[in-house]
């Protein structure tokens, strides 16, 4: 019977609309599991052939007092049949589990979008401690939206009572129960967050059943028609992205396999130092499960160990990486200064967040760029990449790996909070395809010493402990050019700034010539960006282009040195716009370098870029 | 056919460089203690690296005709520790003094010393900053004049050796720069001990703090301030080896007696025991008057930390043997778009 009536019920049915991209904020206490529910929902969508972007967006607190302003978590993604360049500027969704999540993420809803709440959070305690006077279930406040109210405590209750979890674990449950609505509402399967349920609580079987039973009531709420008169079913149709093996991947772990890959391709076997630091630190719970690759991970007692730890590991001939956030590359500084000088391979990536000093650790931001090119005592040059894309990461990974072993030098890997945390689809490459760059060990004691360097390359030779007759002593006083040993001479100290800096100048062309991602190669307007700007840039870029302005897009992956070709590139503009997530930093490089008059979009809130926002400057800029 | 190594001497660990410490430096000495132990266990030049920090001791790689790594003010532990876990094959020392070693690099000597990382340290402690021109350090006895405390320091010293054991050493010693036998024979124990071993070397700075050992040193007195600790054998010192420590249960400290007198005979007299840990401690933090224990201290392996690094990636590699990052990309949901 109950077969039938459901079928009666699904042919009652509105049809389903369809839509060409959402974009769905779960937001909720920190404690309600929200960045688990955006999580699946993300598997759920890449897996339904959607292309999507996340944005988890959560306190730094691990559990702050329940049902405050501050304690709100969000998930957000934005996935659609099209190509996704951003988490989305506004929310069509916004599912708000306490009054709390409603006041912070509200504003973020556009006019008309659906807001779903569950009304048994809003208790005149709950409301209070989110500092409503009255409840906006009651006002008119809420009027310019779609609103569902659900009793989703009551409802998540009523479905778990069978499996005999306590009250306390049967509210927990109410995330699966509304990510089970969601499901409903884009039609899609549940088939793999009930696999998920069944390993992750595979021990506890009555967790699992309690889990599984609020998910597929969320799920026949919606299919039963029981909010069909509010609401209809969607349809997000797959996204038409280039054929091949797809899967999702978070920045930390594009990075991770990025190192592993760059390693390999080297030829040698990595090593990671580093001391927990958000958001930096997922690189080193990834990396820490791949020892079946040879890999050496090394939790230290500060971020100074972290970085030197990894620069005796280059000494004795292992790949040597360390990672922070920009807090913790300060104390890294003289480290990296002394790889600098005794000119050995080392890679710091910095997952940066907002500053100074601690400042807000779980939000985004790219303000480590001077840090990056310039933070460091004395003349003291390294390379500087930045990645673009939590898939990104993989191929700078692989690109800094190459650099800082066949430059002997330190290289900055810049990603931030963002990337590191957020997901997206990913074109599985194919390793073996990939080309090595073998490095190579000094061996032969003739005519050796420790600061003979390549002809080309000027990169000193690299002769590690264990090998006879090379034995030899480096260390971070200035160094003969011709012999190696230390030296005071006052001519040679200036030969040996000039070269390590020639060294580092003229990777700028053993790099990729700076293309231009979208538009024409000279123009009106060029908005040229680095790091985790991409997103909103390239669709902003192509929205105006699409409404006939003549704007070009370049992204900088080559932070330092900068491409070759760039400053002819710049010139070739009328206009340049920065857009940066700081007050201006690479603005500044680039008007130091080329004496272009590039202008600066800036903004430090913690949160990436709108697409709106950036369109907006650039409508300014070609309009005025 | 196997060419039979020559047997290396001192000499041959000595580099071509001019050592530049000051006249009459201690260091001079204690360079030479260290060429002979290497000698003397028969170290292979290409095998053996000497990490330092910074400072007047830090130098010391320079001057060792093997692998040196001349690193950074404190940090050289940490150096140490990589290089270590990068070729757990190589013979790692660390050389520095009591500024680079229990000031700046303090944080890292408990850590290193606490994980057991399988290295020799060597702090060549004068009570004194010498590269910087004379200020007191963190062993300077409180009211140490010098350029940055013309009126005294006012502050406590920390105890190298009590500080390591704190930090749960397995193995602590001590010898002076002038006990050129004395010294390659501790070096030998310390190498042979796998795990961090920690050495003290009371080294006299002949500029800035000369003679600040001299209440252990001086001829005179030398027999009744200094202590060889032996494993098995009673803790005798003094001139006619008739003195010894007894141990004071009511305070639970040691006190020094005299065989032969009050009814004290041999049998009151503590037999050194350098796995008892609470003894080394006791013993490492005597100062004068009472004599200044030298030798092995303390001596009771455990496990090392590179040995369990090691053992954990061999058994991840074992699990899984000859993995494939392609594999591993592909691990867990992926689909296929045609």
């Amino acid at each position: 019977m109950s077969s039938a009536s459901a079928s009666v019920a699904a042919t009652t049915q509105r049809p389903r609309e369809e839509l060409e991209s959402v974009v769905i904020r779960f937001a909720g206490d920190s404690g309600d599991g929200m960045q688990l529910t955006g999580s699946q929902f993300t598997q759920a969508a890449a897996l339904a052939g959607n292309d999507l972007a996340t944005f988890p967006d959560f306190p730094a607190e691990i559990r702050a007092p329940v049902g405050t302003t501050f304690g709100v978590s969000a998930f957000q993604i934005n996935f659609g049949a099209r190509k996704i360049m951003t988490a989305g500027d506004q929310l069509d969704v916004l599912v708000a589990m306490n009054p709390a999540a409603l006041k912070v993420e509200l504003h973020n809803l556009r006019i008309g979008g659906l807001l779903v709440l569950d009304t048994d959070e809003f208790d005149e305690r709950n409301l209070k401690k989110a500092g409503y006077a009255a409840s906006p279930l009651n006002d008119k406040s809420l009027d310019k939206y779609r609103v569902l109210q659900l009793r989703i405590s009551d409802l998540t209750m009523e479905a778990v009572k069978e499996s005999g979890v306590s009250k306390r674990e049967a509210l927990r449950c109410k995330n699966f129960w509304t990510l089970g609505l969601v499901y409903w509402m884009y039609g899609r399967e549940l088939t793999f967050t009930t696999d998920w349920i069944q390993r992750r609580f595979g021990k506890e079987p009555t967790l699992a059943a309690a889990n599984t039973a609020a998910l597929k009531a969320g799920h026949a709420f919606g299919e039963t028609a029981e909010i069909s008169g509010d609401i209809s079913g969607f349809t997000v149709r797959p996204a038409d992205l280039a054929p091949g093996l797809y899967r999702t991947v978070s920045g930390g772990e594009a990075l991770a396999w990025g190192l592993v890959a760059g390693t390999q391709l080297a030829g040698l076997r990595l090593f990671f130092g580093s001391y927990p630091i958000t958001p930096a630190s997922p690189l080193l719970h990834i990396l820490s499960t791949l020892k079946q690759f040879d890999v050496v991970t090394f939790q230290a007692e500060d971020e100074i160990a972290a970085a030197c730890s990894a620069v005796g590991a280059s000494y004795a001939g292992m790949m040597g990486i360390t990672s922070s956030s920009g807090p913790g590359v300060a104390l890294k500084g003289e480290t990296i200064g002394l790889a600098i000088g005794t000119e050995l391979p080392l890679i710091v990536v910095n997952s940066q967040r907002a500053g100074p000093s601690t400042g807000m650790p779980t939000k985004t931001e790219q303000s480590d760029l001077y840090q990056a090119v310039y933070g460091r005592n004395a003349d003291a040059p390294l390379v500087v990449l930045a990645a673009r894309s939590p898939a990104d990461c993989f191929e700078v990974g692989i690109e800094a790996v190459r650099l800082a072993t066949r430059y002997m030098t330190p290289v900055m890997l810049l990603t931030d909070g963002y990337i590191a945390n957020a997901a997206e689809p990913w074109l599985v490459p194919d390793v073996t395809k990939l080309k090595p760059f073998p490095a190579t060990f000094a061996t032969d004691p003739a005519g050796f010493h420790p600061f003979r360097r390549d002809d080309k390359t000027l990169a000193r030779n690299w002769a590690v402990p264990g090998t006879p007759g090379l034995e030899h002593r480096i260390g971070g006083i200035e160094k003969s050019y011709d012999t190696g040993h230390i030296s005071y001479d006052s001519a040679n100290h200036q030969r040996m700034t000039n070269v390590r800096k020639a060294k580092i100048d003229n990777i700028a062309h053993d790099i990729p010539a700076q293309v231009v991602e979208q538009g024409t190669e000279t123009g009106e307007l060029a908005v040229i960006g680095w790091g985790s700007t991409f997103g909103p840039i390239s669709r902003a870029v192509s929205n105006m282009r699409g409404e006939g302005f003549d704007v070009s897009q370049i992204h900088l992956r080559h932070i330092w040195p900068l491409p070759a070709n760039l400053g002819e590139l710049l010139r070739g503009f009328k206009q340049v716009i920065v857009p940066e997530m700081n007050t201006g930093q690479l603005v500044t490089v680039l008007r130091a370098e080329y004496l272009v008059p590039a202008k600066g979009l800036n903004k430090v809130s913690g949160q990436p870029f709108k697409i709106g926002e950036i369109e907006t400057a650039i409508r300014a800029a070609l309009e005025q | 056919m196997n060419v039979v190594p020559e047997k290396l001497t001192a000499k041959d660990f000595a580099t071509d460089q001019e050592v530049r410490w000051c006249p009459g430096c201690g260091d001079y000495a204690i360079l030479r203690g260290v060429q002979n132990a290497l000698a003397l266990i028969g170290a292979k030049k290409e095998n053996t690296v000497f990490v330092s920090g910074i400072g007047c001791a830090a130098r010391f790689p320079y001057y060792v005709a093997t692998y040196g790594f001349h690193t950074i003010h404190g940090r050289a532990p940490a150096v140490a520790t990589g290089v270590k876990l990068a070729n757990p094959e190589l013979d790692v020392w660390v050389v520095g003094g009591d500024g680079d070693m229990l000031s700046i690099g303090g944080n890292h000597l408990m850590h290193v010393v606490r994980r057991n990382v399988d290295l020799q340290l060597l702090i060549l402690n004068n009570e004194i900053y010498g590269l910087t021109k004379g200020q007191y350090s963190p062993t300077s006895r409180a009211g140490t004049k010098s350029p940055s405390t013309p009126m005294g320091s006012v502050e406590q010293p920390v105890s190298a050796l009590v500080y390591a054991l704190g930090s749960n050493a397995r193995f602590i010693a001590r010898s002076i720069d002038s006990l050129q036998k004395h010294m390659p024979e501790v070096l030998k124990r310390a190498h042979a001990h796998k795990g961090t071993s920690v050495v003290e070397i009371l080294q006299n700075c002949i500029v800035y703090n000369d003679d600040v050992f001299a209440d252990i040193t001086e001829r005179s007195i030398a027999s009744d301030r200094q202590l060889q600790c032996e494993h098995g054998k009673p803790l005798l010192f003094g001139k006619d080896k008739n003195k010894g420590l007894r141990m004071n249960t009511q305070t639970l400290s040691l006190e020094t007696v005299t065989v032969g007198e009050n009814g004290v005979t041999e049998a009151d007299v503590i037999v050194h025991d350098e796995k008892n840990r609470v003894l080394a401690t006791l013993l490492a933090a005597l100062e004068p008057p009472m004599p200044v224990a030298l030798g092995v201290i303390y001596c009771d392996p455990a496990p090392s930390y590179e040995t369990g690094v090691m053992a954990q990636v061999d058994a991840a590699k074992a699990k899984a043997p000859n993995p494939q990052l392609n594999g591993l990309l592909r691990a867990g949901y992926t689909w296929t778009r045609s």
